[in-house]
């Protein structure tokens, strides 16, 4: 049953192609970008793509999107722990 | 009729199983740079303006070009597993080779960026990066462990991409038993996926 279901959703060459064409688009806006002054939004507008290009990585070419959901589960755990040490980190340095 | 299929498949295999292991073991990668990102985080908050100077020394063009190689090369591995399963072991090898050149690529241009800044006199504990604020020696610090830990992730990627090689051309992994390949194209896309963040944080801070 899940070798089948795995089967059916392989994407095709052009689906990879089609991703990959948009990586290199967000790589240049984020370079074109890195260029104008944002004042404090820089660092966000940099960081918001590095996460959806992100996405497309791990969502297409990693096949999370297609694989078992423990994969999400695990990809997810990890980074809610990644975001609690930096929390956590952060009220410090700024409260301390 | 899934009975007889796994019967066929599976006699000593587990693809699940493979794959939830290297998962776990990415896991442990992402806590390994998130660390580090987390003290770049940190470093960064506290000397704002001496981490912009710094940066603005980094070749940007050099790590442009870089992240291109990199997002191709994830390409490629992607299409090699692809042609994989498409029966295709030809383009597979084709594929995965162009793979690897693009790693070595990859490694090169690091090998010319860190000498131009070692001939200027900047790496860990130099007189001249020593005689800098403190925001820039730990950005140059940082800066030197984040890419040279991921350089020596891209090296050993290289090594496991060629170990592939040889397994695909001998055989050992084919259209049906390619879990090998897979797991090491996790692998390749989590090395890609660090350098999507080093790249803005290191290169494009103006």
């Amino acid at each position: 049953m899940d070798e089948n279901k795995k089967h059916q959703h392989h994407p095709s060459y052009g689906t990879f192609i089609l991703v990959w064409i948009a990586l290199l688009a967000f790589t240049s806006i984020t370079v074109t970008i890195a260029g104008v002054n944002l004042g404090g939004y820089t660092l966000f507008v940099a960081l918001l793509i590095a996460a959806i290009k992100s996405s497309l990585v791990i969502n297409i070419f990693m096949h999370i999107k297609f694989d078992e959901k423990i994969f999400k589960v695990f990809l997810g755990l990890s980074g809610f722990t990644l975001v609690v040490i930096f929390i956590l980190t952060f009220f410090d340095i700024i409260y301390r | 009729m899934t009975h007889s299929e796994n019967a066929v498949y599976h006699v000593h295999r587990d693809d699940v199983g493979a794959k939830m292991g290297m998962w776990l073991f990415l896991f442990t990668e992402v806590l390994l740079f998130g660390g580090m990102f987390l003290i770049y985080a940190v470093y960064r908050y506290q000397f704002p303006d001496q981490f912009r100077v710094a940066a603005m020394e980094l070749n940007t063009g050099i790590g442009t070009l870089n992240t291109v190689i990199l997002l191709t090369s994830s390409l490629t591995v992607a299409l090699s597993i692809a042609a994989m399963q498409k029966k295709n072991k030809f383009l597979s090898i084709l594929l995965l080779s162009i793979t690897i050149l693009f790693a070595l690529m990859f490694m090169v241009n690091k090998y010319f960026e860190w000498s131009a800044k070692f001939s200027h006199g900047i790496y860990p504990g130099s007189e001249e990066l020593l005689n800098r604020p403190d925001g820039q020696i730990l950005f140059y610090g940082l800066y030197y462990v984040m890419t040279g830990l991921h350089g020596l992730h891209v090296i050993i990627g290289v090594i496991i991409l060629i170990f592939m090689l040889v397994f695909i051309i001998r055989n050992k992994i084919t259209f049906n038993n390619y879990v090998k390949l897979e797991n090491s194209g996790l692998y390749w896309h989590l090395v890609d996926l660090i350098w999507i963040f080093l790249f803005p944080l290191f290169y494009l801070i103006q």
